[in-house]
């Protein structure tokens, strides 16, 4: 249900607003603070939570602001315009407004748009927008005109709509309205005219809009008290043409139609809009939320000294001015459900706990995140003067799609490469996923159609993951390219183990002569097998300094039979060696899922894997310290972190780290014994039969025994260690009697 | 609030006993616990787990089974081959009878509840009919070869399970003949073991029988035809306990590596019919030996060799979550085990079968919060005293002068006398205790050491008068109604003139001691009292229930203090009301009539009643940090609830002085220290 909460006011200081009221409320780049611009002079910033201004400036005497000042979110400074061309940008520590940043443009300013995830955009009063960036690196530019000359902007609003900015101003024009909508990710101005719906016949008097993926939903109060509703497509259909939308009723007889100070809207979700008016019954002013879906009133609240009919809504207050003080009123939509209105929900509301807040939403904290980093980048630019924004980026994308379409590939290739040296923008990565699937659609329509190098440059950006682009290792399966697909296992978090297994598959079965023609990085597996003797030296003194050698206790033990040959044999080739250790046994998985895909490789490559991570095993006992059970890789929450996220209805806590970079990858033993585990576990009944495995069984049978007899020496070490540690816990606790000082209070 | 002095003992060496038997009552939502030295403690579930009453162990008396029979009636039997039915009112041994079938190992009650079943070494099952006041003998049932250590009822009354060695039987109630015998594999993980003792089963109605065994098994049998139906290997050790819910859709089963398995019967697929038992949950609460555990409707109940009973709530079960959704872990009984002589600074110590007698030490050092002060006397043992033979001591009391001592079994009451030349101590008994003097729940010393008051189990006061080495008894209060309830808590006004005593359920009676008259009842209130006191100066007495209300009702104007009222009327802090022990002693400072002074096992606090009350916006406890802060700011958020978690478990607080503050504590830790090493598990698994 929505609720308005108590209001209160922002100063005990009457407000010296003029007849107009305020000139606008803005959110700052912090949550909970507010620019406030007066009519006159002055800018407030206003922390909402404390009810108290944080900083008040005034432009000079005989100077007046006409624009309401915003932030500039990705730098935190506030931006105002006085006199109607002089734009102002400073921060929290000017304190005179005339000695901050100062630029004179060549046009009348309207309106300063400044949303999260954008810079700040200027509309001027002849229909022209420019980005901020751009306006500054050049003030003086000519600004053209785009409105006619009787047109006068009535109302603005700005909008983020897939990421990017989508502004719609009104004009009027002998009481025609018109909506242009400018959309920036196509640099498209679109012009509709508003025409009256059929029972309509009334002067608009307010507005108020909220767009969603596909419309910008226009609302209108008119001064018959009724609110219209007028559909705009963000996607237009027809750029060249002057289109005409309808409006049609929403709600009726909201408020009054007599209007003395006028009437303000403001859409709060899908569902609800505020209005502030006079209620048809009621002589009195009064703000009321109003349920469109339901044609419900859901709340009101009288306001008896009058407001000056402006409204703003931010997060969850709604500001205006009641009598002579800036009002806020903290407003609040549960999602209500039929079980509440029946009364059949539980209330597990206890004291003490506290109202469960809202939602965090990923999205835009993201955003924010972004945000400042962007910050940073873009106070870097302004003092540059490097005019590379966001606009060229984004149409480059759209430009490099279209070329995917229809060009040749090796045109696509030439136009990737320049598109990927092209400074990386927030939206890197969905850009990179949107090129992918335009290559893979491709791919698809044209079988002959394999832009492989593309493809391998696009996963070594860092950005792809598998559920970014499911089609592409699809793609490289059916083609058996083992290098994208090497690629992909190593760069990919989240592959699914059906694929992996896939791929594991593939890798076993390929035959070495197509294996030597490919071009895949050995690096580590040359790595492991020439630098061992090295580490080992380092590894033993290591090893001698925590008491253990490991040399005394293979004199011991008999080793096992034909280690010595196995050891510096690898079973399989050095490439194939890379693909299966650097790709797949670095990828995530979980058993449950992987166990049945496990079941369905043949027999002799099972065979011809499990050697292999048998000749790892070895390897990686003779040079690795041990990591004993119980201890966690370290690396594995970080990755579990990010996989959660994706894949939350798997139990997939049991994926080992895959997204380290590869050159920090250590085959861990564990990981190693996992491995094998799961392949014995899959496929026992298979090996068994077959006599090459045998000896391969009868060694690891051998290990496995070891291992059982090393763990079985540290259950015994294990209560020698118990009556340690309680020696020193006797030595902590003796203090059977002491008198303390206690101060309470 | 100012800086106390405390004297921070913990050489306290009580170590509770292992808990025997647990046995769930639904009528009264009240749980039986007896323990291996023959304690059997009773639990009021609805009351904030609060354990209401007791009955004192006895050496040869070792419980091995306790049930509920016709609704309310309490029985146990042990290896001394007795019958015992306790009497709840008056808190003693009703009767016991001897069943002639050597050591008893297991006991139930039919359905009905009219009839008790009990299983003996010598391979017997007889049958008794509980009589309105007794039990008596009926018939045995055919004579198995080896001991009977588990027994359960088909919930129709027509067959019974009896457990033994390596077999189950079942009879025929009606025949008294065994009409099948299932054995029980003996083979542990493919090793031939022994024997395999059935330590506990189940009979469901369907005709189930569930057995629990030394080979870590819980198995299924078809009581029809005698065959095994499925088994489950849970513990590479023994299985020690069973339980069934009413609805038998639910049980539990406790092991000796001191893990508790829950098993339910869900269905094979959504939306069929088919189910299975299934085991759910794994719960690892104990260190030791789970050897009993109960199904109440909302909860598992488990006990073992490591002395805890836990309470864990099943979450499905539990409508509203509030705090009663939590696990309880009770480890230390609700009751005062010491006293305290503030004169002479002395600590008397209740132990099962002897009193320790302390001396607290001394400093001269001076310091600021959290100062360890250097000793300039350490404590001293004083004095060990040894009651004679096998009966647990009930209570116990050191006079404040430091001259008395008074202790009380099951049927002797003693009282000696100390008296102190310089560094030596000597005591000296009392003899000839009057005969009414036999056994006492609760004993009491007035302030100035010349008045014993002791409270009897047959619910009647005496007042006992003392001076220089002998005594006179000056008056009893009998019962006043024809209900015998026997009254656990005493407290009697720093004057002298007023005298509380409190029950199990009724309300509070206050007398007059001048006149030795009742006065009045304090209004009876749901939740049992855990303890008292009376303030000195305004003689208001403070009660503290068992859902952690606190009321302060004035005696000489017979009506609750406006304190009390505006607290009532406020509310106390949720933090408050959501801890989970009981107030055990409440005290005051002699010289601030405004402040009380109470503790329960987690934390101590003294109300500064001229302090604003703290609503639930406010931080009940007051973080560490505010130590830092000015004055202005301790004061502004000041509010009447000074509370200290510094010392736990503590198990007594006591204000010696104005500035000196005496806490017993008992570590948990020096606890296990004590217990028999459990079972080793491997921490590097092969």
């Amino acid at each position: 249900m929505a609720a308005l909460e108590e209001e209160f006011t922002l100063s005990g200081v009457p407000l010296s607003a003029g007849p107009d009221g305020l000139l606008g409320v803005e959110p700052s780049d912090r949550t909970d603070q507010f620019l406030v611009t007066h009519s006159g002079r002055t800018v407030i910033l206003y922390k909402v939570s404390d009810q108290k201004p944080l900083g008040s400036w005034s432009v000079k005497q005989g100077q007046i602001i006409t624009c309401p000042a915003v932030c500039n979110f990705q730098t935190g400074e506030y931006i105002v315009v006085h006199d109607d061309r002089v734009l102002r940008i400073w921060n929290n520590e000017d304190v005179n407004l005339d000695k901050v940043f100062k630029a004179t443009l060549s046009a009348e300013v309207c309106r300063i748009h400044s949303v999260q995830g954008t810079e700040p955009l200027v509309l001027f009063k002849k229909g022209a927008i420019r980005g901020l960036e751009a306006l500054l690196a050049e003030p003086q530019q000519k600004i053209e005109t785009v409105i006619s000359d009787e047109e006068i902007i009535k109302w603005t609003k700005i909008f983020m709509v897939f990421k990017h900015p989508v502004l719609i101003f009104i004009t009027e024009k002998h009481g025609n309205y018109f909506a242009y909508v400018q959309m920036f990710n196509s640099r498209i101005l679109s012009k509709y005219t508003l025409l009256p719906g059929q029972e309509e016949k009334s002067a608009i008097q307010s507005f108020a809009a909220s767009a969603n993926r596909k419309f910008i939903s226009l609302m209108s109060l008119s001064s018959d008290g009724c609110i219209y509703e007028t559909l705009i497509p963000t996607h237009p259909s027809d750029r060249e043409k002057n289109q005409v939308v309808v409006r049609s009723l929403l709600l009726k007889a909201v408020v009054s139609g007599d209007v003395r100070n006028g009437v303000a809207l403001s859409v709060l979700d899908q569902d609800h809009i505020a209005v502030l008016g006079t209620p048809l019954s009621a002589s009195k002013e009064c703000l009321s939320i109003w349920n469109i879906k339901f044609q419900t009133l859901q709340a009101s609240k009288d306001l008896l000294q009058g407001t000056s009919g402006q409204l703003w809504y931010y997060g969850e207050n709604l500001f205006m001015l009641h009598g002579k003080f800036l009002t806020v009123i903290p407003y609040k939509c549960e999602v209500s459900s039929l079980a509440g209105a029946l009364g059949k929900l539980k209330h597990s509301y206890e004291p003490g706990s506290h109202a469960v807040p809202h939602f965090v939403n990923w999205e835009t904290s993201q955003e924010y995140g972004l945000g400042s980093q962007n910050s940073e980048q873009s106070r870097i630019l302004r003092t540059r003067k490097v005019e590379v924004s966001l606009q060229p980026a984004v149409s480059a994308s759209a430009q490099l799609l279209l070329t995917i379409k229809n060009d040749t590939e090796k045109h696509i290739e030439v136009e990737l490469r320049k598109f990927l040296a092209i400074k990386q923008t927030p939206e890197f990565h969905t850009t990179i996923g949107d090129i992918v699937t335009g290559l893979l659609g491709r791919c698809k329509a044209e079988p002959s159609f394999y832009p492989r190098n593309c493809l391998m440059q696009l996963i070594q950006t860092h950005v792809l993951s598998y559920s970014l682009c499911p089609g592409l290792m699809e793609v490289a399966l059916e083609k058996t390219d083992v290098q994208i697909l090497q690629l992909c296992l190593q760069q990919f978090p989240d592959i699914p183990e059906s694929v992996t297994c896939a791929c594991l598959k593939i890798f076993l079965s390929i035959d070495d002569d197509s294996l030597q023609e490919t071009d895949i990085s050995t690096e580590s597996v040359f790595d492991y097998s020439d630098t061992v003797r090295d580490e080992k030296m380092e590894e033993q003194t290591e090893i001698m300094e925590n008491g253990f050698n490991p040399e005394e206790d293979n004199s011991n033990k008999e080793k096992p039979q034909g280690t010595t040959e196995e050891t510096t044999l690898s079973p399989v080739t050095p490439k194939r060696a890379a693909l299966l250790r650097n790709a797949v046994l670095h990828s995530a998985y979980s058993e449950a899922f992987l166990l049945p895909h496990l079941k369905n490789i043949p027999a002799q490559h099972v065979t011809l894997f499990l050697q292999y991570l048998y000749f790892l095993y070895l390897k990686c006992s003779e040079n690795a310290t041990m990591t004993l059970p119980g201890i966690q890789p370290p690396t594995l929450n970080q990755h579990f972190l990010s996989c959660i996220g994706r894949r939350q209805g798997e139990a997939d806590n049991r994926r080992s780290p895959s997204n380290i970079p590869l050159k920090n990858k250590r085959m861990k033993i564990n990981e190693i014994m996992d491995w094998i585990c799961l392949l014995l576990d899959a496929n026992f009944t298979v090996v068994v039969m077959i006599p090459e495995a045998k000896r391969l069984l009868i060694n690891l049978y051998k290990f496995v025994k070891a291992q059982i007899s090393v763990y079985s020496e540290l259950n015994k070490i294990e209560v020698s260690f118990r009556e340690l540690q309680k020696l020193n816990q006797e030595k902590n606790n003796t203090e059977l009697y002491s008198i303390e000082v206690l101060e309470l209070f | 609030m100012g800086e106390f002095r405390v004297h921070r003992v913990r050489f306290f060496n009580y170590v509770p006993s292992g808990i025997r038997c647990v046995a769930y009552n639904n009528q009264s939502n009240r749980l039986a616990v007896s323990r291996t030295d023959g304690t059997v403690e009773i639990y009021n579930l609805s009351a904030n787990y609060f354990q209401e009453k007791f009955f004192p162990g006895h050496e040869s008396r070792t419980t091995e089974a306790l049930c509920w029979a016709k609704g309310q009636r309490l029985f146990s039997a042990g290896l001394n081959g007795e019958i015992i039915e306790y009497d709840l009112q008056a808190l003693n041994i009703k009767y016991s009878m001897d069943a002639f079938g050597g050591p008893i190992w297991s006991m139930t009650a039919s359905p009905s509840g009219s009839q008790l079943l009990i299983g003996c070494e010598d391979g017997s099952v007889k049958l008794f009919q509980i009589t309105s006041d007794k039990i008596q003998f009926e018939r045995n049932f055919d004579r198995q070869k080896s001991r009977i250590l588990s027994l359960s009822w088909h919930p129709s009354g027509t067959h019974i399970a009896a457990g033994s060695i390596d077999y189950i039987s079942v009879f025929d109630v009606k025949s008294g003949s065994a009409t099948h015998k299932m054995i029980v594999d003996r083979r542990y993980m493919g090793v031939s073991k022994r024997k395999c003792i059935i330590w506990g089963v189940t009979f469901l109605s369907d005709g189930t029988v569930i057995s629990v065994d030394s080979a870590g098994k819980v198995q299924f049998w078809d009581s029809a035809t005698g065959t095994l139906v499925k088994s489950h290997l849970i513990a590479n050790a023994d299985v020690q306990s069973i339980a069934v819910s009413d609805q038998e859709d639910s049980f539990v089963v406790g092991t000796a590596e001191g893990t508790v398995f829950h098993f339910q019967l869900v269905s094979v697929t959504s939306n069929s019919n088919e189910k299975q038992w299934v085991r759910t949950k794994p719960f690892q609460h104990h260190t030791h030996d789970v050897r009993a555990v109960a199904h109440s409707p909302t909860a598992l109940i488990s006990g073992g060799t490591d002395t805890h009973l836990v309470i864990r709530p099943l979450m499905e079960k539990v409508e509203v979550k509030n705090y009663d959704a939590a696990l309880r872990k009770i480890t230390f009984p609700h009751r005062r085990l010491i006293s305290c002589s503030k004169k002479r600074h002395l600590l008397l110590f209740q132990f099962a079968h002897h009193l320790e007698l302390w001396r607290l030490g001394s400093t001269v050092a001076t310091g600021k919060n959290g100062d360890i002060l250097p000793l300039s006397k350490n404590a001293d043992h004083l004095l060990q005293l040894k009651t004679k033979g096998p009966e647990n001591i009930i209570c116990s009391s050191i006079s404040p002068c430091g001259s008395w001592i008074a202790c009380s079994t099951a049927s002797r009451f003693f009282l000696y006398r100390l008296s102190y030349e310089r560094d030596s101590i000597s005591l000296q008994r009392v003899p000839k205790m009057p005969a009414f003097l036999r056994s006492a729940l609760q004993i009491l010393f007035s302030e100035d050491s010349t008045k014993l008051f002791v409270a009897s189990n047959q619910g009647s006061l005496h007042i006992i008068q003392l001076s220089e080495g002998c005594f006179k008894h000056l008056h009893t209060f009998q019962p006043q109604s024809e209900t015998v309830e026997a009254m656990c808590l005493l407290a009697v006004s720093p004057d002298g003139n007023w005298l509380a005593a409190s029950g199990t359920s009724a309300g509070v009676r206050i007398y007059g001691l001048k006149e030795l008259k009742p006065h009045c009842t304090v209004p009876a209130y749901n939740f049992p009292v855990t303890a008292l006191g009376i303030a000195p100066n305004t003689n208001n007495l403070v009660i503290a229930h068992s859902d952690q209300q606190v009321f302060e009702y004035s005696i000489p104007d017979k009506q609750y203090t406006e304190w009390s009222r505006a607290i009532q009327k406020q509310g106390f802090h949720h933090l408050w009301l959501q801890r989970d022990t009981p107030i055990t002693h409440i005290s005051f400072h002699p010289k601030r009539p405004m402040h009380i002074l109470l503790h329960d096992a987690y934390m101590f606090c003294i109300i500064d009643k001229s302090l604003p009350l703290p609503n639930d916006k406010t931080l009940l406890y007051n973080p560490l940090s505010l130590t830092n802060e000015s004055d202005v700011i301790r004061r502004r958020t000041a509010h009447a609830f000074k509370i200290s978690k510094k010392y736990k478990p503590l198990l007594f607080m006591e204000l010696l002085d104005e500035r000196t503050l005496v806490a017993v504590e008992r570590p948990l830790d020096d606890i296990i220290a004590q217990l028999p090493p459990p079972i080793k598990k491997k921490k590097f698994g092969t």
